[in-house]
């Protein structure tokens, strides 16, 4: 069985967001870049599948589409443990032009098994997964929060609107993944970090392909107001804005 | 010059920050209040590779850089230094020594299980009369043609209970003086061997620091590193490498305690403002912010030199000497920004103080520091 | 110009989020200048459906099956139904079925998709929504390009409005579904929920008083579905078990609703909560420093508060 992950390269969750001038752009200047938090997790539980069967599990390879400045990341995907990377080198472009790219990638490739983060931290899309699945006709099962192998069978289980199922699929399959798939994201061990310097780091041209949507502008997000205060003969009025003002509820 | 790290350097750092922030910190004051020692986080550092970071990937080491090593040893020292303490004579002395001083058998007998942290390695110099002075050296290893008969006290001995592997300085020829000096490398186990209670510690209270007794102990002679004699200057080439380790450890408990005074001053109300608003305070922090850039420049500095294969006794000891100031002054400041929550545990700061105190002490007292640079400074200026 | 809603239904039957997912539809359909369709797969009874219609449903297209949710198979009935309807914007809740079905119906429909929206777009022409980025520390602008469109409505941002009409309800055949997954097993989410992974936390201090007052405080947790939490002090007495501590030396959390209930909020127990999206106080003493971290407030007394607040939460539940 051969693992797919696909890794999206992202600003430290830590960052504060800077933009341009004009406020059409993010100022990605100084910026940490790091594994996308799902991804991570998604990339330990491939690895935590390698170790626990090895004669089962035969791959790990990480994917992402990218510039040049996304190879850091995927060695450090390397150093964690995958086996191979490959970078689609095409930067920027919205989830339509990335899982094009992505597939573009990977098609034809026997790959059983690719997982995906539930989002990205940057753009917050919950879409790529998806729409990788459906461009290489494969199934796909989202929000995952557990991933086992059984033989052939593929045991996952998953959240519904309301509770949780567990699942039973087979190869070939996309699996979204969220929290719970693993604990604890991989360490890059000092092994692994040497040797990452010579697993292989394919870069793969870009395809053609238009993106679905683009980019207008930003905001920042309102201040925190002061706080409102609630008569406590009418909690009423507290329900209706933790609904509809905050809605948290 | 060039000032960046590599990629390489940077994935290393993270790992270690990564492991500190996610793991050493959840039982940190748990583990120093009842001085437990970090027996599953040994492992754990031991299978990332950080307890033979620096050996040769060839005897199982992560064959990185003293670079490197300066800012694992900083990251993991902001959380705990009974954890890096540890890992620094394990690296830095034990396994270094052996790998540069060792027979090719010597290494693949006792260097690999270091190197994969298999087995932990101590250091024994130290006496209960001779500290600072470690020309006078008490313990005897007689030569009994096949082996050495070894005997004396050694105090102080970080590791001493736990590590399975002893690098043991003793006197074999006490009419050379410290000329007659051998390093043997002793199985913990060794028959004769007995270890002293723990020491009750101000800090790094989870380390685990005993006196070793040595009564009739038969060490082969293979056992022995270099050539007869070659044991004080073997000590002094070791610890020069050393410094850079506990240089990065004081680096890492100054930076760990202003990072955390920092984030309190921001949120820490008086007089109607957060008190990082009070210019004091904000100038206690500047202060501490260039102390702490100026250690970090000195360990990477010596690190820098030691990786190019260049003389770095002088910077390791400035490092050292400097590092270990500085870490006292910033965590005092640091409790002091913390008000009384400094002064109480749960804030952490009041213990990376009693930790820094630690660094001014050994691996060469600061005081001993200034001798080697003065003498230095004298020498060639 | 035509509008495509897909509303899923729990046990045959539509929650408050559907009929704001619906009416929110018919104000896009009104934006665009069309007509909105509704599809509904699984089994729905015809009144359930036909109740949509205060809400602007119009046609509502019923794909009767007793498949499971499976990705592909529905993603292919939403797109059939979105071609079959002529429609040009297709809308879906961003829950977690939305986010595993939009992304398949749009590569289906050659679609440019944009997830998360918050309320009615920016601009129709051309196509701009709002939404919320990194992890809600940006809002972004999006335009969607492609003639086809597919957009996830972020729950509560649009509201729900009513309209006159009456809905008519179609089947549409959804003999073919087959399912390429097995559910081994379903389970109904209960239980008490760990404090860490908690939505919401409902978090009581020295205001409470004693031990004996915890009850009513479980009781609002329980109607919110909420784990419970206290400041230091109260698990130093030893009222409530020290993992509910929370603050500088006990736990980080980070729920979207946090309660301080009789919390002065000294800056040790704000260490802990500040990563809540929205801080709820009650306190007897309007000058608690609780009232400047929190962002809604009520002075009042617990005694007489905390009843009322379960009783109006628990009749806001059984309405949605
Ligand atoms: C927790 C802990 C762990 C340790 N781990 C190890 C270990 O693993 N292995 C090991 O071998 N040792 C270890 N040591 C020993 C440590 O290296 C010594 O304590 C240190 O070298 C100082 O020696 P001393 O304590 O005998 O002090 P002394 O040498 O007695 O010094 C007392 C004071 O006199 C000053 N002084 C001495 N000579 C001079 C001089 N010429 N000029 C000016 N001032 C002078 C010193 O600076 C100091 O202030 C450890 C010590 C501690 C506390
Ligand atoms: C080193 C150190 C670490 C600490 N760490 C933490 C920590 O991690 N977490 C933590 O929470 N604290 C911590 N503290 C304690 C902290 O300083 C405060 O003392 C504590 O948070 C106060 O708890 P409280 O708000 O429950 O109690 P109080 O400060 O006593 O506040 C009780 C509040 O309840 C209100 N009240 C009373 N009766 C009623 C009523 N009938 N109806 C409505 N309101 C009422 C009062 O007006 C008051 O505001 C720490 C302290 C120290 C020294």
């Amino acid at each position: 069985m051969n693992i797919l992950v696909c890794i999206s390269n992202v600003p430290d969750t830590t960052t504060r967001i800077k933009y341009s001038a004009d406020m059409k752009a993010v100022d990605y200047s100084g910026v940490q870049w790091i594994i996308n938090p799902w991804d991570e997790l998604a990339l330990t539980r491939a690895i935590e599948l390698k170790e626990a069967h090895p004669a089962l599990v035969q791959k790990i390879t990480v994917i992402t589409a990218g510039g040049a400045d996304a190879d850091p990341t995927l060695r450090k995907a390397l150093a964690c443990g995958a086996d191979d990377a490959i970078r689609v080198d095409a930067a920027g472009g919205d989830s339509l032009f990335t899982a094009t790219q992505l597939a573009h990638a990977v098609k034809g490739e026997p790959f059983d098994v690719i997982l995906c983060g539930i989002e990205s931290s940057d753009y917050n899309g919950s879409a790529v997964g998806g729409m990788l699945a459906e461009l290489l006709d494969y199934n796909s099962v989202s929000a995952v929060s557990s991933l086992n192998l059984d033989g052939n069978s593929i045991k996952v289980t998953r959240e519904i609107d309301g509770g949780k199922q567990s699942i039973e699929t087979s190869a070939p399959v996309v699996l979204i993944v969220q929290k719970g798939i693993a604990i604890n994201p991989r360490i890059p061990s000092m092994r692994g970090i040497m040797t990452a310097r010579t697993k292989p780091l394919k870069v793969v041209a870009a395809t053609a392909a238009a993106p679905g949507s683009k980019v207008v502008g930003y905001q920042a997000p309102p201040q925190k107001s002061a706080c409102k205060m609630i008569d406590p003969e009418n909690i009423d009025e507290l329900v209706h804005l933790l609904h509809t003002e905050a809605r948290v509820i | 010059m060039n000032f960046e790290f590599s990629e390489e350097q940077l994935m290393i750092q993270q790992a270690a920050r990564d492991y500190a922030q996610r793991e050493l910190i959840k039982d940190v004051i748990e583990r120093d209040t009842h001085a437990i020692y970090p027996t599953e986080h040994v492992k754990a550092l031991s299978e990332l590779g950080f307890m033979g970071m620096l050996v040769d990937p060839e005897y199982d080491g992560g064959g990185m850089d003293t670079v490197s090593y300066v800012l694992a040893m900083e990251e993991i020292s902001k959380v705990d230094s009974s954890v890096s303490v540890i890992m620094s004579v394990n690296n830095s002395l034990v396994c270094y020594g052996i790998e540069k001083f060792g027979t090719e058998a010597q290494k693949e007998k006792f260097l690999k299980p270091l190197a994969r942290g298999e087995k932990i390695g101590a250091f024994l110099l130290s006496e209960p009369e001779a500290g600072s002075d470690a020309t006078s050296q008490r313990t005897t290893a007689e030569d009994k043609g096949d082996y050495y008969l070894l005997n004396g006290t050694k105090n102080w001995i970080t590791n001493g209970n736990t590590a399975g592997t002893y690098l043991v300085i003793a006197q074999t020829h006490p009419e050379k003086g410290h000329k007659g000096i051998n390093v043997l490398i002793v199985d913990r186990h060794s028959p004769g061997i007995s270890v002293g209670p723990h020491e009750d510690k101000m800090g790094m209270r989870s380390s685990d620091t005993h006196s070793v007794m040595f009564n009739d102990v038969k060490v082969p002679k293979e056992n022995r590193i270099g050539e007869d004699g070659f044991g004080f200057k073997f000590a002094m080439k070791t610890l020069e490498g050393g410094r850079i380790g506990i240089a990065a450890q004081a680096l890492g408990i100054a930076s760990g305690a202003f990072e955390r005074a920092v984030k309190y001053s921001k949120e820490r109300k008086a007089f109607g403002t957060e008190i990082a608003n009070h210019q004091s305070v904000a100038f206690k922090l500047a202060d501490m912010a260039v102390k702490i850039e100026n250690a970090r420049n000195l360990c990477l500095k010596a690190a820098w030199l030691k990786d190019q294969g260049k003389p770095y006794g002088y910077a390791s000891a400035m490092a050292k000497y400097y590092a270990a100031e500085i870490a006292m002054e910033v965590t005092t400041e640091a409790v002091q920004i913390h008000g009384g929550y400094g002064y109480v545990k749960e804030y952490h700061v009041e213990r990376l103080m009693r930790e820094a105190k630690l660094t001014q002490i050994y691996e060469g007292t600061s005081e001993i520091q200034q001798i080697v640079i003065s003498r230095q400074v004298l020498n060639e200026f | 110009m035509s509008v495509l809603v897909y509303i899923e239904n729990r046990n045959g039957k539509f929650k408050k989020s559907t009929y704001e997912l619906v009416s929110y539809g018919k104000r896009l359909a009104n934006g665009l200048g069309g007509s909105v369709t509704l599809l509904s797969i699984g089994k729905v009874a015809e009144d359930e459906l036909k109740n949509l219609g205060a809400y602007g449903a119009g046609t509502i297209l019923s794909a009767e099956t007793d498949v499971p949710l499976d990705d592909r198979a529905y993603a292919s009935l939403i797109a059939a139904a979105a071609q079959n309807s002529g429609a040009t914007l297709v809308v879906m809740a961003h829950n977690v079925t939305g986010k595993a079905l939009a992304p398949r119906v749009a590569v289906r429909l050659n679609a440019g998709l944009v997830s998360a929206v918050n309320g009615l777009p920016v601009s129709y022409q051309p196509f701009v929504v709002s939404k919320k980025a990194f992890s809600g520390k940006s809002l972004m602008q999006a335009e969607i390009t492609t003639d086809i469109k597919v957009i996830t409505l972020s729950q509560n941002t649009a509201g729900i409005e009513t309209f006159a009409g009456n809905a008519a309800v179609e089947t549409m055949d959804a003999s073919a579904v087959t399912s390429g997954i097995t559910v081994l097993s379903t389970e109904v989410q209960t239980g008490k929920i760990l404090l860490s992974e908690a939505d919401v936390v409902v978090s009581g201090g020295r205001g409470m008083r004693s031990a004996d007052n915890w009850e009513p405080l479980e009781e609002l947790a329980g109607v919110l579905g909420a784990a419970t939490a206290c400041s230091r002090p109260v698990s130093d007495e030893g009222w409530r078990p020290h993992h509910e501590h929370v603050g500088q030396t006990g736990k980080v959390v980070a729920p979207n609703l946090y309660f301080a209930l009789g919390i002065s909020g000294a800056i040790q127990h704000l260490a802990g909560i500040s990563s809540s999206k929205v801080i709820v106080a009650v306190n007897k003493d309007p000058e608690a420093p609780i009232f400047s971290a929190a962002d809604y407030g009520i002075v009042g007394d617990l005694q007489t508060v905390l009843p009322k607040m379960t009783e109006a939460f628990r009749k806001f539940k059984s309405g949605n």
